[in-house]
């Protein structure tokens, strides 16, 4: 039995990678400025976190009527940023599919030196062209297992194996849904620790809609997880991802070395991020339902709208996307449920009846 | 009535998939397959099914396409082999539907530009993939009616609808479908999207159609446009159907869609394998029907 974790966590090096200018662009609905962009990256890279993720919140090549256009392009953002930051490195989100490798080039060129190349987490294999070439192009590379609890332990080791092969440097245990207790996020951690080479460094990305991202982390921390994606003030879909200031707290009352300063994280998010929000990022009923049901934390503000305009509960549709298992990346389909829901709920009739 | 003799090279899910449609035929009748592995079961089926076969790869029946009559060959192989095979073939007046990426013929969507391809008598034409098929008639129902500045498309598939080609050049897909919604759809440009769900039970193939028009949409005639482009492609696909929409935002168009497959030799809802096949057969009937009346005579192709 584990008896004191802080014990064995004293002196551990954590690789914190901050998502508010990504993730949090969902919560923005991709309407973040470059002037605010900038602001934000600089107020990071002054606090010392050494990653910074810069992108549509869907990744390259998510400006699209299914994931909403942002105010400027993935390039200007990251050439904006990259060329003001004295420490930190700009990473971007590649998800197969939606973004490819002329996008990652692109993207590179503009100053981005790390990626999350992100599949759902059954579908490593369409992936490998992507890594390659990130690794190819001198990028610091992680695989990226979106809807972790999608998967059990065994199938997230063989997952992040076939990324590892690919040439994934890091592998991610991505809790997409905000859905994961902290033994769900052991076992998967326990076992991906158990195939990959010493070499490899594992990762948890953690969303907050079950209020664990916090708890999750440290957990992923005690099985070997070396890398813990967060975002100052909690930026990010559903109800936020593991509140950054609050971790890097944590982390320091358990020894655990970050090399973030916590009062300058803190400041940013009180004056800079929070100010920024459209709406307070927490677990609203929307939120918790994603947790609950585990469905993708992005389909929150979505769903919220295709609620609106055909008069259906968002929760009752998050909750029927939930049963009908669709993944990240299937926004489409919230419309289209919500207009099925709202058919056989008499509120709106059939356009080829 | 006579039918037009054809090959299907490749023995794989698609290439298999194509023997049973192409039985169905009334003026197509299959009477080889190539594969390259002597235990496939495709062939295996192919053999059991009447059709000769031969596990040697194309060379193995170029010997024998004229005593045999082959004039149609499908191309159910790789982008990477496809260029080679059509060489090959159209040297020996075999004409080609490709079913690979490849694309160095022109691209066909049935209800879109057959009736052109087969006019010009083209010797290898390219079904573009699975998600073209599915949406770009929806496009071209739209362009034909007013100018679209935008198409995007979202095309969902059940992972184990999805073979280990397709996955392993993830961006052959995007950049061939995001390509054909502009060159055939009509689309000023292109956008196409891919996503893979591994749900249990296997979902059925999902499509949705976003287009931006130019000036405000005329709903009601582009409305009457998308059901009777969708009534000519339930003529090859019956399980081509409307699930929402159209639904109007502004300028923008979006129809949802959904695929499913007759279930011949791929399960139903495998609806992007059976689009491709079914889309391949209407494309070579469209041909043969020619050939038939007489009104056009495939020629060799000087080998360059």
């Amino acid at each position: 039995m584990m008896t004191t974790s802080s014990e064995s966590l004293k002196g551990r090096r954590i690789i914190l990678h901050d998502m508010c200018l990504r993730d949090g662009m969902h919560a923005k609905r991709e309407q973040i400025s470059i002037d605010q962009m900038v602001k934000v990256a600089t107020g990071l890279d002054d606090a010392g976190v050494p990653y910074l993720q810069v992108t549509h919140g869907a990744g390259l090549g998510g400006n699209s009527l299914q994931h909403g256009f942002a105010l400027a392009t993935n390039e200007a953002y990251i050439n904006a940023v990259a060329s003001r930051m004295k420490q930190a490195k700009v990473s971007v989100l590649l998800i197969p599919g939606l973004g490819t490798m002329k996008e990652l080039e692109a993207a590179y060129d503009a100053g981005a030196r790390s990626v999350h190349v992100a599949t759902h987490c059954t579908e490593a294999d369409t992936a490998p062209q992507h890594i390659a070439y990130a690794r190819k192009l001198g990028m610091d590379t992680t695989g990226f297992l979106m809807m972790a609890h999608l998967n059990d332990a065994a199938g997230i080791a063989h997952q992040g194996k076939l990324m590892e092969s690919y040439g994934a440097q890091t592998i991610f245990v991505t809790d997409s849904a905000g859905y994961m207790l902290p033994d769900d996020v052991r076992v998967r951690i326990r076992a991906l620790q158990e195939v990959l080479d010493p070499a490899t460094e594992i990762g948890f990305h953690g969303h907050h809609n079950l209020a664990m991202g916090i708890a999750n982390s440290i957990t992923a921390i005690e099985e070997g997880a070396s890398r813990i994606d967060g975002s100052v003030a909690g930026l990010g879909a559903g109800a936020g991802n593991t509140p950054l200031e609050v971790f890097v707290a944590v982390c320091e009352r358990l020894g655990i070395e970050t090399g973030v300063d916590l009062f300058k994280l803190m400041d940013l998010a009180e004056d800079v991020i929070v100010p920024m929000m459209d709406h307070l990022v927490r677990v609203d009923r929307e939120a918790l339902t994603l947790g609950f049901a585990g469905v993708y934390s992005t389909f929150l503000l979505h769903a919220k709208k295709a609620g609106e305009r055909f008069g259906v509960p968002a929760r009752d549709i998050l909750v029927e996307l939930g049963r009908k298992k669709m993944i990240g990346g299937q926004e489409d389909m919230i419309q289209d449920t919500a207009m099925t829901m709202a058919k056989a709920r008499g509120l709106i009739k059939d356009a080829a009846a | 009535m006579s039918k037009i003799k054809c090959a299907i090279i490749g023995s794989g899910n698609i290439g298999t998939d194509l023997v049973y449609k192409i039985r169905r035929s009334a003026v197509l009748e299959p009477v080889w397959m190539v594969g390259i592995d002597p235990q496939s079961e495709g062939l295996a089926r192919a053999r059991d099914m009447g059709l000769k076969t031969t596990a040697e790869g194309v060379d193995a029946l170029l010997p024998h396409v004229e005593a045999d009559g082959v004039q149609i060959a499908f191309d159910a192989t790789s982008a990477y082999v496809h260029a080679e095979n059509s060489r090959k073939l159209n040297a020996l007046g075999v004409l080609m539907i490709d079913l690979t990426p490849a694309a160095i013929g022109p691209l066909c969507v049935p209800p879109v530009n057959l009736r052109q391809h087969a006019d010009r008598l083209e010797m290898n034409v390219n079904m573009i993939s699975c998600a073209g098929q599915a949406t770009i008639p929806i496009v071209a129902a739209v362009s034909q009616v007013q100018p679209v500045d935008y198409a995007e498309i979202v095309a969902s598939l059940a992972s184990k609808s999805v073979g280990p080609g397709t996955r392993a050049n993830l961006d052959e897909f995007t950049y061939t479908t995001s390509s054909a919604i502009e060159r055939v759809g009509g689309a000023k440009k292109g956008k196409a999207l891919a996503i893979i769900n591994p749900a249990e039970p296997p979902m059925i193939m999902r499509n949705t159609i976003y287009c931006l028009t130019a000036e405000p949409p005329d709903e009601e005639k582009l409305s009457a446009s998308i059901l009777k482009m969708i009534g000519e492609v339930q003529k090859y696909v019956p399980g081509y159907r409307l699930v929402n929409g159209p639904i109007f935002d502004g300028n923008k168009v979006s129809v949802f869609m959904e695929v499913a497959g007759l279930g011949d030799y791929l399960p139903k809802y495998a609806g992007n394998l059976d689009i491709m096949t079914a889309a391949g057969t209407r494309t070579a009937e469209m041909f043969a029907e020619e050939i038939l009346a007489g009104r056009i005579k495939p020629k060799a192709v000087e080998a360059a």
